[in-house]
């Protein structure tokens, strides 16, 4: 089957779909978009973790039709997410093609993340340290994002229930709740 | 496989008449894992999520009727007044990922001993809409709902469009063994509801016989003791003893099984302190209530 979708702002359309494939397999396998992660496929790891018409969910977990006529975000489209949110003109989005050439570090500094764009929430665990393997990296991004957007000032109990479906195997999640208080900080200095 | 779209309740209640395998997807947090591991290879999927209905819901005087596919997450966040035991099981459903897509619906129609509305539902009493093209409605007590282990009352042709849960009228309470916070599927579960109105408590246990059940033998004897005790009236503390008796017959309402998750003795002795502690709470939250108007007539 055909499934047309807005993916990070911009319609896409995926062809030769499989009624019983999920959004994470379009994603990654049909429309080149990696960031989001296979780990477990069974709702367990969080790190496929997109938006949904705003909302957080495992991307292994929705069926490819459910999506039809409807907006994802994926990691790859965050940093312009981000920029949205806070220009609010409604204007923006992320082609495809940038989002398939979307890289952390273009030809820059790949420590610093000077070079390219990122959103608060990817700057903030570049600077605090909580990127080791990066696998878990793209979900937990997408599940703190949204709950910046919705609690600027969350308090560590805040954090841990937010991040709660999301399993990191490296950090042991110290540096991943100092990244997420780093993000509101600077966000409400307006940094 | 095909994937049927129905884009409203009526279409998709002559998909199911038309295809009675076809498979109901609601958040699909049950159906893709199955999918996923290729544990299922539905003929066809039926996507309910183009039905807005299913995802409101309707507070009455005495009932919510709630959508089949209301989430978790706007339970706890819409409903906690309304149905206060049913938002704390939910809160307890696996992560905000999983909360943001499963829903009751998708609860009752896997019907694992384990799901975590299931107690919930039992303790506040409810009765399930379910509908079909050829008969239309017709509303199952939860108490016949579970049949066995992950089968319920549904005939092929029928889908859940709600559950009709009883308001809360009183403190309700859920307590659920896992071996952390997020993420855990129950070793065991217990939900508990004191209905001063009709002056009885119900229970609902999971994860400790094949289908959810009440422990219809404790309620008996802790609703005898209440009454006769005058507790409802003089909202004295429940007697030790007494809530020992009701957590020992919690217990024997079980009929476990040794799994992974745990031993049939471990769930037996657990389901009789959640049992006990539930009670202490809820009772607690009772005396704490009649005190406050007492003090404010
Ligand atoms: C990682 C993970 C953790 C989990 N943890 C928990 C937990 O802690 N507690 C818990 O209780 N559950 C847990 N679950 C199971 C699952 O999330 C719940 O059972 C949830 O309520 C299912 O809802 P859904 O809408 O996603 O159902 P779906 O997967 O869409 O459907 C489930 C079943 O119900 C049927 N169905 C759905 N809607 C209807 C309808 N309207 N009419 C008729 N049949 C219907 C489907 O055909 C299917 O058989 C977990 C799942 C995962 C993946
Ligand atoms: S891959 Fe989806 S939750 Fe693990
Ligand atoms: S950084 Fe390796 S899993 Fe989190």
């Amino acid at each position: 089957m055909r499934v047309h979708f807005t993916v990070n702002g911009r319609p896409q359309e995926a062809d030769d779909v499989w009624e019983g494939e999920s959004l994470l397999y379009v994603l990654r396998e049909r429309l080149g978009l990696p960031g989001s992660k296979n780990a477990c496929e069974q709702g367990e790891c969080g790190s496929c973790t997109v938006r949904l018409d705003g909302v957080p969910v495992c991307s292994c977990l929705v069926a490819a039709g459910q999506v039809e006529g409807r907006e994802v975000v994926t990691v790859e489209g965050l940093a312009d997410y981000a920029k949205e949110r806070s220009c609010g003109t409604g204007a923006c989005g992320t082609t495809l093609q940038d989002a398939q050439q979307w890289q952390a570090k273009p030809a820059s500094d790949s420590q610093t993340g000077e070079g390219t764009e990122l959103s608060p929430i990817q700057q903030a665990f570049i600077d605090a340290g909580a990127v080791q393997c990066g696998f878990c990296t793209p979900g937990l991004l997408v599940a703190a994002d949204e709950m910046l957007e919705h609690n600027p000032n969350p308090s560590d109990a805040d954090i841990r229930e937010a991040l709660s479906g999301n399993l990191c195997r490296c950090t042991g999640y110290e540096k991943i709740m100092d990244a997420v208080r780093l993000a509101a900080a600077r966000q409400a200095e307006g940094v | 496989m095909d994937f049927l779209r129905p884009a409203s309740w009526e279409e998709a209640l002559a998909a199911k008449a038309e295809h009675p395998t076809a498979v109901p997807i609601a958040g699909g947090t049950d159906v893709m894992v199955e999918i996923n591991f290729d544990h299922r290879r539905p003929e066809y999927l039926l996507d309910l999520n183009r039905i807005g209905d299913l995802a409101e819901w309707e507070v009455g005087e005495d009932t919510v009727r709630l959508g089949a596919s209301v989430s978790y997450t706007r339970i706890m966040q819409d409903l906690r007044a309304e149905l206060p035991g049913l938002a704390l099981a939910s809160h307890t459903v696996a992560s905000p990922q999983i909360r943001n897509r499963g829903g009751v619906g998708g609860n009752l129609g896997t019907a694992s001993p384990a799901g975590d509305a299931h107690p919930a539902l039992l303790a506040a009493g409810a009765q399930v809409e379910a509908e079909s093209a050829a008969r239309g409605t017709r509303l199952i007590p939860i108490d016949e709902f579970y049949t066995g282990v992950k089968r319920n009352a549904l005939q092929p042709d029928e889908l859940i469009r709600a559950v009709h849960i009883k308001k809360a009228d009183g403190p309700q309470q859920y307590s659920k063994v896992g071996t952390r916070n997020a993420m855990v599927i129950a070793v065991c579960a217990f939900g508990l509801a004191l209905h001063p109105q009709t002056r009885t408590v119900r229970t609902g246990i999971g994860s400790a016989a094949p289908t959810p059940v009440r422990a219809k033998t404790a309620e008996d004897f802790l609703n005898a003791a209440l009454e006769e005790g005058g507790f409802w009236d003089n909202g004295k503390i429940i007697t030790p003893s007494v809530a020992k008796q009701f957590a020992e017959l919690c217990s024997g309402a079980c009929n476990p099984i040794d799994d992974v998750r745990g031993t049939a003795s471990y769930r037996r002795h657990a389901v009789g302190v959640m049992a006990r502690r539930t009670l202490t709470w809820a009772w607690e939250s009772y005396r704490g209530a009649r005190r406050a108007s007492e003090g404010a007539a």
